[in-house]
C-alpha cells in the first residue's frame, strides 16, 4: 500500500474495489505506529493480534456479503480508543500508574458498538491521567508530542486521540470531553471532532472523571466521518440512565449563527481571531447570517467548572483505595491529588453551600443564558482555545494557566450542549488552527450540516503530519 | 421510678423483596448464596460502571410511605454518601438526602421523619487471620425509615417495630426477618430531665433480634442513668451491644465521626412520582383488619391480635367462616387453642372436622329447603342486591339459613341450594 486513505469513504471504496485489503490496511497503520510511536508516545497499548483477527473477518465479510458496507457502517474502519475506554481483556490504564496493570472484564458501550459496526481496534491511546489536563503532560506514561511539531503539546486530555490522527496511525479515534478534552486535541492536530450533547452517547464503561460533565465522542478527519461514528455510538444502551434517543427529521435551510462577544475579547490570540473572521466571511458567502450575542455569565464558567469537576473527581477516584486494582494511592499523580483535595474541600461540611451549591446555581444561570440565546440563533461560533498548541513545559508548572486553556470549552460542558471542532487553517508557525460550533442540545445534525458547508466552501482536504 | 425521661429515635433498615438489586440486575436475595456469586461491574463498583435505578424498589418504598401517610415527593433524587470501608467498593453509598421518596407520616401515633431508599454494602468475613469481602449484598436495595425521637420506653419501640413489620408483610414489600437481616434496627438513645432533647445521643447498633433490642436498649438506658446520676457528662457516640456481658460498648466517638460529603448523584436522573403511583392496589392493613374482625366477628382482642399478626392465618380463618358463619366461635377457638389449622391445610377440612367433633347431625334436606325459602322471602332487599351483581351477600344469606337451622345445616349443601334458589329468584 502506498498511501493510507484519510477518510472512511476512501477507505471503504478501496476495500470494496479490492485496491487493498483490511489486513493490508492494518499492516500500514502498524508500520506507521512502529516507526513513530517510540518518539511521539501516542499509543500506550497496540493490539496488533486483535487488529489482524478483526481485519481477517472484515475481509471475509466483504468477500461473502454483497451489502456488507450497508450492514456494517464502520466496516474496515481502524479505530484507536483513548485509554479511558474499558476494553475487555485489553489493559486500560486511564493514563495512570494506579491502573497500569488493570485488565477490564467488560468493554464500554462505545467500544462494543464500534466493533459491532465493523470497526477494527488497533490500540489504546495516551491521555492525561484520569483525563485531568489540557496538554497530555499529566499522563503517568509521559507526554504525547504533537506530530505537527514535536516541541509542542498535542492538547489534552485526549492527547493520543488527536496525535494518532495527525500521525496517521488510525482512521478514527475516540475521546472524552469534560471541558474540552476532545475538542482541544482535535484543534491542535487539524482534526474534526464532536463533543456530543450530554446524554446523547452512553458513558457506560468509560472511566468517569466528572459524571455530570463527561461526554464521549469521536475524532476524525472530516465531518462525514464524525457523523458516521456518532450515529453508531449514540442512543440508549440501557446502562446509562442519562441517555436519551433523539431523532431529527427537520432539515434546516437557512442558518443564523451567534457570535458571543465575551469570547472575542482580550487574551485571544490574534491569529485565531483573524482566522475566525475569515471563517465568518466564508459562511456569509454561503448565505449564513451572523449576529452578535451575549453570554454574560460564561466568564464564570472556568471557576464553576473548577468546583464541580474536582468535587465529582474526588468522589469518582475514591474507589482506587489500594484494596483492589494493584497499586495504592501513592501512585496518584500530582494533578489527581490536587483535584481530590480541592473536591473534598468544596464538598465538606461548612463549605458545601459556599462552594459546590453556589457553583451549581451559577451553572444553572449559564445554562439558562445559553438556552435563551438559542431561541435567537441556531449555533454559536467560538475559538476552541485562546492560543494554538503551546510548547511542552510552557504551562506545566502553573496549574492555573493550564486551567485557562479550557476557557472556551467550559460553556458546552456546563450546559450539556454539543460542540463540533473544525480545522480552518494553519498559523504562521505552521500549527493547526480551528474553531468550534455549538448548538442547542441534540442539534448535532445542524452542526454537521454547518461543518460541511464550511469545508465545501474552502475545498477542505484532510491532512496528516507524516 | 427514674427521674429521667428516655428519648429514643429509630433508624430502621428494611431489605425489600425485589427481584434485583438497587442499581443492577443481580439478584436481590443473597441469603445463603456462595460468596461473590451474585456480582457484576455495577455492584462491584468497577471503573466505568453506571447505576440504573430499580423501579420495583422505588414503588415498594412509595407503597410503604402511602401506608404510613407519608407525603410522596414529586421529584426525588439520589445522593452520594462518602466514606471509606473495604466492603464499600465505590467509596460512596448511593443513598438519598434532600427530597427522599417519602416525607413524614406516622404509625400508632409515632411520627416518622422520612423513608428513603439506598444501597447496601458488601460483607466482611474475618477468618483464619484474613479479612475477606463478599460482595453479594453490595448494591442490594435497602429501605431506610427514620423516625422522630418520639419513643419513651422499650415497650413503645417494640410496639412500633412489630406493627411496622406486620405492615411490611401485609404490603408484601419484604419478609422483614431480623434474624436473616432483612430488617435491621439502630436506636438513638438519650435521657432528659425535662423531656427536651439533650445535647448528646448514643447510637446503638447491631441489633438483630427483638430479644436483643429489648436487652440492648435497657442496658443502654441503665448505663446512661448510672452515668448521669454520678454527675458524668455523656458524649455523642456509637455503641454496640455485647451479648455476653449484657452491656453496651463504645464503637466510635464524635471525634472520628464522618463528614459524608453528600452531593447529588449525577449518574441517576431525578425521579418524578405522580398519582396514581405504580404500586398496585393497597391491601387491607393490619389495623383495618383488626377493626373489621371486631365488628364482623365480635372476637376478643386477644384472638384478633393472634389472627391479624399472621396474615395467612387470618385469611384461613375467614375462609372457614365463609363456609359456615354459625361456627365462627368454634373455628377461632380450635385454631388458636388447639392449632387445628395446622392439621387441616384446607379450610373446608377444618369446618367438616368441627361438625364431627361437635356431633352435629345435619338438618334434613326438607328443613334446609324450608329455611332457604323463608330467608329468601324475608330478605327481598338482599335478593335485589344479589340480582344487581353483589355476589358477596350470599355469605350473609348462608348465615341466616344456619340461624334458622340452629347451625345444623351442611354449609356445602346450603351453598348449592341457595345458589340454585337465588338463580331462580333472580329470573323473575
Amino acid at each position: 500500500m502506498n498511501n493510507i486513505p484519510l477518510t472512511i469513504k476512501e477507505t471503504q471504496e478501496g476495500l470494496k474495489s479490492k485496491k487493498f485489503s483490511a489486513v493490508e490496511l492494518v499492516d500500514s497503520y502498524l508500520a506507521q505506529i512502529k516507526k513513530y510511536n517510540d518518539e511521539y508516545n501516542i499509543f500506550l497499548t497496540v493490539t496488533e493480534e486483535e487488529a489482524y483477527e478483526q481485519a481477517k473477518s472484515v475481509n471475509q465479510l466483504i468477500n461473502n456479503s454483497e451489502n456488507a458496507f450497508e450492514q456494517y457502517p464502520l466496516l474496515g474502519v481502524t479505530t484507536a480508543h483513548k485509554d479511558i475506554f474499558l476494553t475487555k481483556g485489553v489493559r486500560t490504564t486511564a493514563g495512570s500508574k494506579i491502573l497500569e496493570s488493570y485488565i477490564p472484564q467488560y468493554s464500554a458501550t462505545a467500544v462494543r458498538r464500534i466493533e459491532r459496526a465493523g470497526g477494527i481496534m488497533i490500540g489504546k491511546l495516551n491521555c492525561d491521567a484520569f483525563a485531568h489536563g489540557s496538554s497530555g503532560e499529566n499522563s503517568d506514561f509521559g507526554t504525547t508530542l504533537n506530530p505537527w511539531n514535536k516541541k509542542y503539546t498535542s492538547g489534552g486530555s485526549s492527547s493520543g486521540s488527536g496525535a494518532a490522527l495527525s500521525a496517521n496511525m488510525s482512521l478514527i479515534t475516540t475521546g472524552t470531553d469534560t471541558c474540552g478534552s476532545i475538542r482541544l486535541p482535535a484543534n491542535y492536530g487539524y482534526s474534526v471532532a464532536l463533543k456530543p450533547t450530554y446524554g446523547a452517547v452512553s458513558r457506560y464503561g468509560v472511566i468517569a472523571m466528572a459524571s455530570s460533565l463527561d461526554t464521549v465522542g469521536p475524532l476524525g478527519r472530516c465531518v462525514d466521518d464524525i457523523e458516521t461514528v456518532f450515529n453508531v455510538i449514540k442512543g440508549k444502551d440501557g446502562l446509562d440512565g442519562n441517555v436519551k434517543n433523539y431523532e431529527n427529521n427537520s432539515q434546516k435551510i437557512k442558518f443564523k449563527i451567534g457570535i458571543p462577544k465575551e469570547f472575542f475579547v482580550g487574551g485571544l490570540d490574534k491569529e485565531i481571531e483573524k482566522n475566525i473572521q475569515e471563517v465568518i466571511k466564508t459562511y456569509k458567502k454561503e448565505d449564513v447570517e451572523f449576529v452578535e450575542v451575549s453570554l454574560p455569565s460564561t466568564k464564570y464558567g472556568i471557576s464553576v467548572y473548577y468546583i464541580i469537576q474536582p468535587a465529582e473527581v474526588s468522589s469518582n477516584l475514591g474507589r482506587f483505595d489500594g484494596i483492589r486494582y494493584g497499586n495504592d494511592r501513592n501512585s496518584f499523580g500530582e494533578e489527581a491529588k490536587r483535584r481530590i483535595m480541592l473536591g473534598s474541600y468544596v464538598l465538606s461540611a461548612g463549605y458545601y453551600d459556599a462552594y459546590y451549591e453556589k457553583a451549581m446555581k451559577v451553572r444553572t444561570i449559564i445554562k439558562n443564558e445559553v438556552d435563551e440565546v438559542f431561541t435567537k440563533v441556531d449555533a454559536l461560533i467560538a475559538p476552541v482555545a485562546p492560543t494554538p498548541a503551546f510548547k511542552i513545559g510552557e504551562k506545566a508548572s502553573d496549574p492555573l494557566a493550564m486551567y485557562l486553556t479550557d476557557i472556551y470549552a467550559a460553556t458546552a460542558n456546563l450546559s450539556g450542549i454539543p460542540s463540533l471542532a473544525i480545522p480552518s487553517g494553519f498559523s504562521s508557525k505552521k500549527l493547526p488552527l480551528g474553531f468550534q460550533l455549538m448548538g442547542p442540545r441534540f442539534s448535532e445534525h445542524n452542526l454537521f450540516e454547518l461543518g460541511r458547508k464550511y469545508h465545501q466552501e474552502i475545498d477542505y482536504k484532510p491532512k496528516v503530519a507524516f | 421510678m427514674s427521674k429521667y425521661i428516655t428519648i429514643i429515635g429509630l433508624e430502621i433498615h428494611i431489605e425489600p423483596n425485589t427481584n434485583s438489586k438497587m442499581f443492577c440486575s443481580c439478584p436481590q436475595n443473597h441469603f445463603g448464596a456462595k460468596p461473590n456469586s451474585q456480582t457484576c461491574p455495577i455492584c462491584l463498583g468497577l471503573p466505568g460502571a453506571l447505576p440504573i435505578a430499580n423501579k420495583e424498589a422505588i414503588n415498594k418504598t412509595i407503597k410503604l410511605g402511602l401506608a404510613l401517610g407519608s407525603k410522596i415527593s414529586e421529584v426525588s433524587r439520589f445522593y452520594r454518601k462518602h466514606y471509606f470501608y473495604p466492603d464499600l467498593p465505590k467509596s460512596f453509598q448511593t443513598s438519598q438526602k434532600d427530597n427522599p421518596f417519602c416525607v413524614g407520616g406516622e404509625l400508632m401515633g409515632f411520627k416518622i421523619n422520612h423513608i428513603h431508599l439506598e444501597e447496601d454494602a458488601g460483607k466482611l468475613i474475618h477468618q483464619d487471620g484474613n479479612s475477606l469481602i463478599d460482595f453479594n449484598r453490595s448494591g442490594c436495595a435497602l429501605i431506610e425509615m427514620v423516625t422522630e425521637p418520639v419513643f419513651h420506653s422499650v415497650e413503645d419501640v417494640l410496639k412500633f417495630t412489630k406493627e411496622l413489620q406486620l405492615i411490611a408483610r401485609y404490603l408484601d414489600i419484604s419478609n422483614v426477618d431480623m434474624e436473616k437481616g432483612t430488617m435491621r434496627l439502630e436506636a438513638n438513645i438519650s435521657l432528659s430531665l425535662d423531656g427536651k432533647l439533650p445535647n448528646y445521643k448514643v447510637e446503638l447498633k447491631n441489633i438483630n433480634s427483638f430479644k436483643f433490642l429489648e436487652k440492648a436498649i435497657n442496658a443502654e438506658i441503665e448505663r446512661q442513668t448510672t452515668a448521669l446520676d454520678s454527675g458524668q457528662k455523656l458524649a455523642q457516640e456509637t455503641r454496640g451491644y455485647d451479648e455476653k456481658t449484657k452491656t453496651t460498648f463504645s464503637q466510635r466517638t464524635k471525634a472520628d465521626s464522618h463528614d459524608y460529603r453528600y452531593f447529588p448523584e449525577a449518574d441517576l436522573p431525578p425521579i418524578t412520582s405522580r398519582k396514581p403511583y405504580a404500586v398496585g392496589p393497597m391491601p387491607e392493613l393490619p389495623q383495618q383488619k383488626r377493626e373489621r374482625f371486631e365488628e364482623t366477628y365480635k372476637l376478643s382482642k386477644d384472638y384478633i391480635e393472634i389472627l391479624v399478626s399472621d396474615l395467612s392465618r387470618a385469611n384461613y380463618f375467614e375462609e372457614c367462616v365463609k363456609l359456615d358463619p354459625s361456627l365462627t366461635k368454634s373455628i377461632v377457638e380450635l385454631m388458636i387453642n388447639k392449632n387445628m389449622d395446622k392439621d387441616y391445610p384446607e379450610p373446608a377440612g377444618l369446618v367438616k372436622k368441627i361438625k364431627e367433633i361437635t356431633n352435629i347431625e345435619y338438618a334434613s334436606e326438607s328443613d334446609l329447603e324450608e329455611a332457604i325459602r323463608e330467608v329468601v322471602y324475608e330478605n327481598p332487599d338482599i335478593i335485589t342486591s344479589y340480582k344487581n351483581g353483589k355476589g358477596q351477600v350470599i355469605g350473609f344469606l348462608i348465615g341466616q339459613v344456619q340461624k334458622k337451622l340452629n347451625g345444623n345445616g351442611d354449609p356445602k349443601i346450603i351453598n348449592i341450594k341457595l345458589t340454585e334458589k337465588l338463580h331462580v329468584a333472580t329470573q323473575h
